[in-house]
């Protein structure tokens, strides 16, 4: 069915309505988790589901969540398309075994006999007052495993876009879904056959200046820092990198290129993180040569998150961070 | 009943008063959005949580849940340090970097409530090992909810526990309900303790909402994991009257069932005991009731009045 409608809603809802769609499309698509049946999911992404699809394809899991993801790995190699979601990503820790040494090897090691269609939908970030056990964004973890996809939308339209492509892929797709978000709004299109690609890096605002490249919550924090930025006449072009694994590196590169100077920003910890990777990339592309001063990366400190509100918010880079280190970028000589 | 001496009956009666008092203020101030972040609450489980504790003996260990407040005043936790732990203070007992979720006083013998359901399984077998290998003669009490039997942590440990004789008791607080979804939807067996058969350890299930049983069984397990005799698993059937966090609409139970339980509060049965066996006078009961309330306004108070941590103390104690 074609629709040119568009509505506001929420990231929330957007993602709710991509399941809901994809699982009207396909009868093999089904859904499990803690508590996402009666309770409707511990965010409320599933809200009405089970009185929609029924327990047969809604199945609420007892608190197993290395049982969900093998199950999905199981399900997903013998004609399924499971989603599978997991109550905070915290807990992909009890799941990697599954998710590691058997979902994304499979196709692989059995010499492309296989091939494992599922979705694994992970509530990342802190910003919550949820402490340490509550709040990771372990991504760049999920990004090492060769095998897995990861993505991750920052607006509403981008994750009812990202969340159907990832249940019609036909590898294990990790969706990360940022709790920040959830609540946020914008407009969507109701299109049904609206698909935000896999692998695709999107400008959210274009500008000559400086570039960021930034993903989930911060992007955002980084929206604000370009708009108070561009009352001083500084022009910052935002790139966000919307599925992490396989990066779409071409706009970043053509971005560099034109602007001579970069910010990589995240949440996650800095060592080890993704932007250690993006640095590495633009290092090695012809953007190099164009670089006007060294590469920035604004990351989490390398602490677990903790409870004390001003310290929560201490760990994360702020806007604020965003708009010294675009000074630091200009005033280089 | 077993006739205990007036002073266990004074402090279980007292803190499991303290315990109510504390959650309810805990409830208030979230409610009020003075505290940020989440928190489960035990009210209602007041007899698990604290008469359990009233059972060890000094030097004995503890390993709490998400839902740990109680557990953590039956342990002997100063209420102060608790509450300023919630509201996220250098004095709390985490320095502000655990709040509610994480309560700990490592030092003490309380290993920690835990964030991850299941979490406190291995952790309590090691702790366990530990007392074997160094003789002390200390028992590990772990707690744990009845959907965090699911996880596989708990099998293994059960059995790791089993094999090596590790002094642990485990006991698991059924309040019927893994956040929503009801025991009978997350498993086939009525009684959770019949999941010690498959480890071959003694198993029971006892009513979890009477305090002088959940005390007196816990004596007797305590005792044959003291003896080198293994562990042992307790399931104490109890219920949780507010809801499973501060968000959650309970679609899932009715009111109907909610005053169902409250008829058979753990507080309100061991007040009948005390008075119908004459422990004490309506006064004195009165008195420890108005004392236990006093502490947790002197505790939110304490806590008002602690100072915020400095900002670089985000970066101290990643490491030792
Ligand atoms: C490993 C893990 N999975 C899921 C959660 C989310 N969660 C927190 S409490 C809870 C329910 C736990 O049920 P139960 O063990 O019965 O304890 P109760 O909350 O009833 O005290 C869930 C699913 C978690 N914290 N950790
Ligand atoms: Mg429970």
């Amino acid at each position: 069915m074609n629709n040119n409608e568009i509505q506001n809603m929420t990231y929330r809802e957007a993602i709710r309505l991509g399941m809901i769609e994809e699982m009207q499309r396909d009868d093999n698509v089904i859904f499990m988790g803690e508590d996402i049946g009666v309770y409707g999911g511990a965010f409320g992404l599933s809200q009405g589901m089970l009185e929609e699809f029924g327990e047969e394809r809604i199945l609420d899991t007892p608190i197993s969540e290395a049982a969900i993801v093998g199950t999905a790995v199981g399900a997903a190699t013998t004609g399924l398309r499971p989603i599978c979601e997991i109550m905070f990503m915290d807990f992909v820790t009890f799941a990697m075994d599954a998710l590691v040494n058997q979902g994304a090897k499979m196709r692989y090691m059995f010499g492309g006999q296989t091939q494992v269609p599922m979705v694994l939908r992970l509530p990342a970030g802190s910003g919550t007052g949820a402490a340490a056990q509550h709040s990771q964004s372990l991504e760049a973890w999920l990004c090492h495993v060769p095998g897995l996809k990861v993505v991750t939308p920052s607006t509403p339209a981008q994750a009812k876009g990202l969340i159907k492509a990832a249940i019609r892929d036909n590898n294990p797709v990790c969706f990360i879904e940022h709790k920040l978000l959830y609540s946020t709004e914008g407009e969507v299109p109701l299109d049904e056959d609206f698909i935000v690609e896999i692998e695709k890096t999107m400008t959210e605002r274009p500008g000559k200046d400086v570039t960021i490249v930034t993903y989930g919550t911060l992007l955002p924090k980084a929206m604000e820092a370009a708009a108070f930025l561009a009352e001083e006449g500084i022009e910052v072009e935002i790139l966000n990198p919307i599925t992490l694994y396989p990066m779409d590196m071409k706009p970043i590169v053509d971005s560099v290129i034109k602007t001579g100077r970069v910010i990589v920003a995240h949440e996650a910890a800095k060592t080890g993180g993704l932007g250690g990777e993006i640095v590495a990339r633009i290092a090695e592309s012809e953007a190099f040569d164009y670089l006007n001063a060294p590469m920035i990366r604004l990351a989490g400190l390398d602490v677990p998150i903790p409870y004390n509100k001003e310290l929560e918010a201490a760990v994360i880079p702020q806007k604020s961070d965003f708009i010294r280190a675009v000074y630091r970028l200009l005033d280089h000589e | 009943m077993i006739e205990l001496p007036e002073k266990i009956l004074l402090r279980m009666y007292y803190k499991m008063n303290q315990a109510r008092f504390f959650e309810e203020k805990v409830d208030d101030l979230f409610t009020k959005g003075l505290v940020h972040g989440t928190t489960h609450l035990s009210i209602g489980q007041e007899a698990t949580g604290v008469a359990s504790c009233m059972a060890l003996e000094k030097g004995d260990l503890v390993s709490l849940t998400h839902r740990g407040h109680s557990q953590a005043i039956g342990f002997g936790l100063d209420v102060n340090l608790m509450m300023a732990e919630i509201l996220g203070k250098a004095n709390g007992y985490c320095k502000g970097k655990g709040g509610s979720m994480h309560i700990a006083d490592v030092r003490n013998g309380n290993l920690g409530a835990n964030g991850v359901v299941g979490g406190g399984f291995n952790l309590s077998c090691g702790a366990a090992l530990t007392q074997k290998y160094k003789k002390t003669g200390k028992v590990v009490l772990c707690f744990a909810g009845d959907g965090a039997t699911n996880e596989g942590s708990f099998h293994e440990s059960l059995n790791l526990a089993s094999i090596w004789k590790l002094p642990i008791v485990f006991l698991i607080e059924n309040n019927l309900y893994g956040m929503s979804t009801p025991v009978a939807k997350h498993m086939n067996i009525e009684n959770i303790s019949d999941r010690s058969a498959s480890y071959d350890m003694p198993g029971l299930t006892i009513d979890g909402n009477d305090p002088l049983e959940v005390y007196n069984i816990l004596l007797k397990a305590l005792r044959y994991a003291r003896a080198g005799r293994g562990p042992v698993l307790i399931e104490a059937k109890t219920y949780r009257y507010s809801g499973h966090s501060k968000s959650d609409a309970q679609d899932y139970r009715t009111r109907e069932e909610v005053e169902e339980w409250q008829k058979r509060d753990p507080i309100l049965k061991m007040k009948n005991y005390l008075k119908d066996n004459k422990v004490f006078t309506d006064k004195q009961i009165l008195t420890m009731e108005e004392e236990a309330k006093d502490s947790i306004e002197n505790a939110l108070e304490f806590a008002m009045e602690s100072p915020e941590p400095e900002i670089t103390a985000v970066l101290d104690d990643v490491y030792a």
